[in-house]
């Protein structure tokens, strides 16, 4: 998807995981993808650009489906969806 | 031969099979009582216990004494109080096992990490225990170095142990290092 889409999707629970290093990203995401509701998205925001292919990785053994990422002012935001 | 005999034997094969798979579980052993390698130890274990893997760690040797709360005291004999002065106190005193420099090595990395956001090792332990993460501690090393059981942390997962229940621990698991 395009940074555009990935703007334009509804989210339903963004997590905001600046600021901490790995693994505080993936844990965060870990943590809060059970308070997103079923087949809504989620976006990841990290400061750390391992993030990335970290949470891609784990979208794929998870059973999410991972829709992008884009940077922004400083910092990255992952998308998926949780199918889980 | 006949088919049905094959069948039988066949599915007595698969059962073992199946009783002897490894589960999706990570052993580690930390042995070494560094900053550096119990700091790896917790971070993998943690990103494993994201991938909803069982984790065990295996604490031995120099790594028991990162588990020792320095607010905690307990009754040792002269050289148990011997050790227990020489061994650090806990996650918040560990060596690093490259650049300790007197003690400036550990001060500046934790500085470091703290300007990172790096997460110190007490806090990776706290996530542990909110994963789940199971730690196992060898009595043998405890004897021998004079920590208690009284001196160590509040953690609600830990257990103490000899090496029977690590050779089980590990012989499950998909994975198992030392460090």
């Amino acid at each position: 998807m395009t940074a555009d889409e990935l703007m334009a999707l509804e989210v339903g629970k963004l997590v905001d995981a600046r600021g901490t290093a790995c693994p505080g990203p993936l844990l965060d995401a870990k943590r809060a993808i059970a308070e997103c509701p079923m087949g809504e998205v989620m976006e990841v925001q990290s400061s750390d650009d391992g993030t990335i292919i970290d949470i891609q990785r784990w979208c794929k053994k998870m059973g999410h489906e991972y829709l992008g990422d884009r940077e922004d002012d400083g910092f990255w935001s992952v998308y998926f969806r949780r199918a889980k | 031969m006949d088919n049905q005999q094959m069948i039988q034997d066949l599915l007595k094969r698969v059962e073992t099979l199946e009783e002897n798979a490894p589960e999706d579980r990570l052993a580690l052993g930390c042995i070494s009582g560094d900053l550096d390698t119990t700091m790896a130890a917790f971070i993998i274990a943690l990103g494993a216990a994201a991938y909803d893997m069982e984790v065990d760690i295996f604490f031995t040797f120099w790594a028991t004494a990162a588990l020792r709360d320095p607010k905690k005291s307990a009754k040792k004999d002269l050289l148990g109080k011997m050790f227990g002065m020489m061994l650090p106190t806990g996650a918040g005193k560990l060596p690093l096992s490259k650049m300790q420099m007197l003690g400036m090595g550990p001060l500046m990395i934790k500085g470091v990490m703290k300007k990172h956001g790096a997460k110190s090792l007490e806090e990776l332990m706290k996530d542990a225990a909110e994963f789940g993460v199971r730690l196992h501690v060898c009595t043998m090393s405890m004897d021998l170095m004079g920590i208690k059981r009284e001196e160590m942390i509040d953690y609600p997962h830990m257990q103490f142990v000899g090496v029977g229940s690590f050779v089980d621990i590990f012989s499950k698991a998909k994975q198992c290092w030392f460090l």
